[in-house]
């Protein structure tokens, strides 16, 4: 018990060392002093990250424009039984695949249903399948990669290898292969893309834990014994924050694709579901008397994906030189 | 460097393994028996054990792999349930059209990505840079069959320049190869863009421009070199990418490939088959990347000469 106690007394002087030492070294120049300052700022006070949002907005007016465009998405996809003008299941066979018009904006399909509509309710589907999914197969490659860099060894080798073995394969087929085996329907597409898609997170965040394991900081921590869960949670991974965030925004599209892929392939959302990727397979059958009822949630696909893209591109410029680099 | 090939293929190989166990395992979690899910409900139980006794389906499971490794090692993927014939046949008939798409559709990519970038880092933060990247942007963002489906609409209903679909005369491949290059292009032309630009501001860039040298040359003799090389280990990279999109583009215009193969054998609850195409199109998809990590080596001197 004493023994633990004299090297926890040890450890907290050769921190108060460390601090020693950075405080003789930010009083040497003025410009040192200005490094640390931007350093600690780039950690992360709430008035930066105001700081770095307007940066973004003034640097990358596309990237502005894409936040306004998903978030009004967002909304309508909330508020989808007061924006829509019809309810996205109600069949109306004497209007079927009528052209758009003044009723129906985006015309109807082949059972008299509003495409409109459809590709506003659509919205729920994407946005869920694009958020959740990609939010538990980042928590997976997060907490993974953390291990891996931190831990190093066995457990980086173990780890790392079955991040190769995920990576190997062409994310589709692997997606399918999980779709065959628990059969089709959105619940699965959850499953499905949440076990697919951690392995490069898993790799991004084991890089950056490999360089910040070996910062002052964490050594310090390390010498006045602070438990190695708490380094990997409190110290290590909010640095890693800033290219999660770009990884998240850039992983949602491809999340979204995926969905619509697998839905076009027949294997995803089943009908009635207002999946856009269903809407598209179906629509194919009328593509050269109706083009609309395919092209439309097409476009729907691209313009969110395109968004998700440009803001995910003006993110990283503004967050994170690290994933730039890369 | 031989050492270093020897070492790139050594650590493929539990690499592949782990890809034929992962495949493995998951098709066995689906619910149900195989040979009733074959037959149907309404088959003689005798008879669906004796099936099962025939295709080995009653041993354990880690003997059925083992079995299976050493099998398909020897080129033998098992028995298609539905077609009834050997997988590796049916996968070698399909295997010549995705290679014939994938190759063409690498060409356009290479080709409308590369001289995009090119012209793009050019005239950096001009309108055509501005131009070119928002195109390659949009064509990274565009969904397989959404290209499918207005090039269908466009040139083979509107102009009837090409067929709408099938893959038996050049004309035919047009289409396909155009819409599966399309996405990748669009990640070439960004990569080709943002190295060339980097490379630009190298004092060697500055040394050929100051011994007058004119400015193509300077870009074609000494900066696309160096901005190049990540660019080719990206292309063999895009494989993966692209032979999940090929599924896409047979799938749109009924091109007889391996990814119709493996669409078919899960609408038609065929494992063996499914099996068979996704072993088989990872496997070229891990000797693709061992080829970009050769051709890595090969191409840079400083690997190539160093240590």
């Amino acid at each position: 018990m004493a023994d633990v106690k004299d090297r926890q007394n040890l450890a907290e002087g050769k921190a108060a060392a460390f601090v020693e030492a950075d405080k003789t070294e930010i009083s040497n120049t003025s410009r040192q002093v200005k490094i640390e300052q931007d350093v600690s700022d780039q950690l992360g006070e709430e008035d930066t990250w105001r700081d770095q949002l307007m940066t973004l907005v003034r640097q990358n007016k596309l990237a502005a424009f894409s936040a306004v465009v998903i978030g009004l998405i967002i909304l309508a996809a909330i508020f989808a039984p007061v924006v829509a003008p019809y309810d996205y299941l109600a069949q109306s066979l004497t209007d079927r695949l009528k052209d758009p018009g003044a009723a129906h904006w985006l015309g109807t399909d082949e059972l008299g249903r509003d495409v409109l509509s459809r590709i506003i309710y659509g919205a729920r589907i994407s946005l869920t399948i694009g958020l959740v999914p990609t939010l538990i197969s980042m928590a997976i490659g997060t907490i993974l990669g953390l291990c891996a860099g931190f831990y190093g060894g066995k457990t980086d080798f173990i780890i790392m290898r079955l991040a190769d073995v995920m990576l190997a394969f062409p994310s589709l087929l692997l997606a399918m292969v999980v779709m065959y085996t628990m059969g089709g329907g959105l619940i699965n597409i959850f499953i499905a893309l949440s076990l697919v898609n951690w392995a490069g997170t898993a790799r991004i965040v084991r890089s950056q834990t490999l360089s910040l394991k070996e910062k002052e900081f964490v050594e310090a921590a390390r010498s006045i014994g602070v438990k190695k869960w708490t380094i990997m949670f409190r110290h290590i991974l909010p640095n890693c924050i800033p290219s999660l965030i770009v990884l998240f925004t850039l992983n949602i599209p491809s999340a979204i694709l995926s969905e619509a892929s697998l839905s076009f392939l027949g294997i995803g959302a089943q009908p009635p579901s207002a999946s856009w990727g269903l809407m598209v397979v179906r629509g194919k059958k009328y593509l050269f008397s109706e083009p609309w009822l395919s092209i439309a949630p097409s476009v729907a696909i691209m313009i969110v994906v395109l968004a998700f893209n440009f803001l995910g591109d003006g993110l990283r410029d503004v967050l994170d030189p690290y994933l730039k680099e890369q | 460097m031989l050492n270093r090939v020897a070492k790139r293929i050594i650590i493929s190989i539990p690499v592949l393994f782990g890809v034929m166990l992962a495949i493995f395992i998951m098709l066995r979690l689906v619910p149900g028996d195989p040979v009733t899910t074959m037959l149907g409900e309404h088959v003689n139980p005798a008879v669906i054990e004796k099936i099962s006794r025939e295709m080995g389906l009653d041993q354990p499971l880690y003997i059925q792999f083992f079995k299976y490794v050493a099998n398909a090692l020897r080129g033998d993927f098992g028995t298609s349930y539905r077609l009834n014939r050997n997988v590796t046949g049916i996968i070698l008939e399909a295997f010549p059209n995705t290679v014939k798409l994938s190759l063409l559709a690498a060409a356009v990519a290479w080709l409308i990505g590369i001289v995009s970038g090119i012209v793009a880092a050019i005239r950096q933060n001009k309108i055509l840079d501005r131009l070119f990247m928002g195109g390659a942007l949009i064509g990274v963002s565009m969904p397989v069959f959404m290209t499918a489906l207005v090039l269908q609409y466009g040139f083979a209903f509107k102009l009837k320049w090409f067929p709408v679909s099938g893959f038996d005369s050049v004309q035919a491949m047009v289409l396909p190869a155009i819409v599966l290059g399309w996405n990748s292009a669009g990640s070439i032309a960004r990569m080709t863009r943002s190295n060339l630009v980097e490379v630009m501001q190298n004092d060697f860039i500055r040394t050929a421009r100051a011994k007058g040298l004119r400015e193509h040359g300077v870009i074609i003799g000494h900066a696309l070199k160096n901005a190049m090389l990540p660019v080719i280990t990206m292309m063999a990279l895009q494989l993966s990418s692209m032979l999940s999109g090929a599924v896409l583009t047979e799938s749109v215009f009924g091109v007889p490939g391996i990814g119709r193969l493996a669409v078919n054998a899960i609408e038609n609850r065929d494992m063996p088959l499914l099996q068979g195409t996704v072993i088989f199109t990872t496997i070229l998809v891990i000797l693709g990347n061992l080829i970009a990590d050769l051709l890595y080596n090969v191409l840079d001197p400083r690997i190539r000469e160093g240590a």
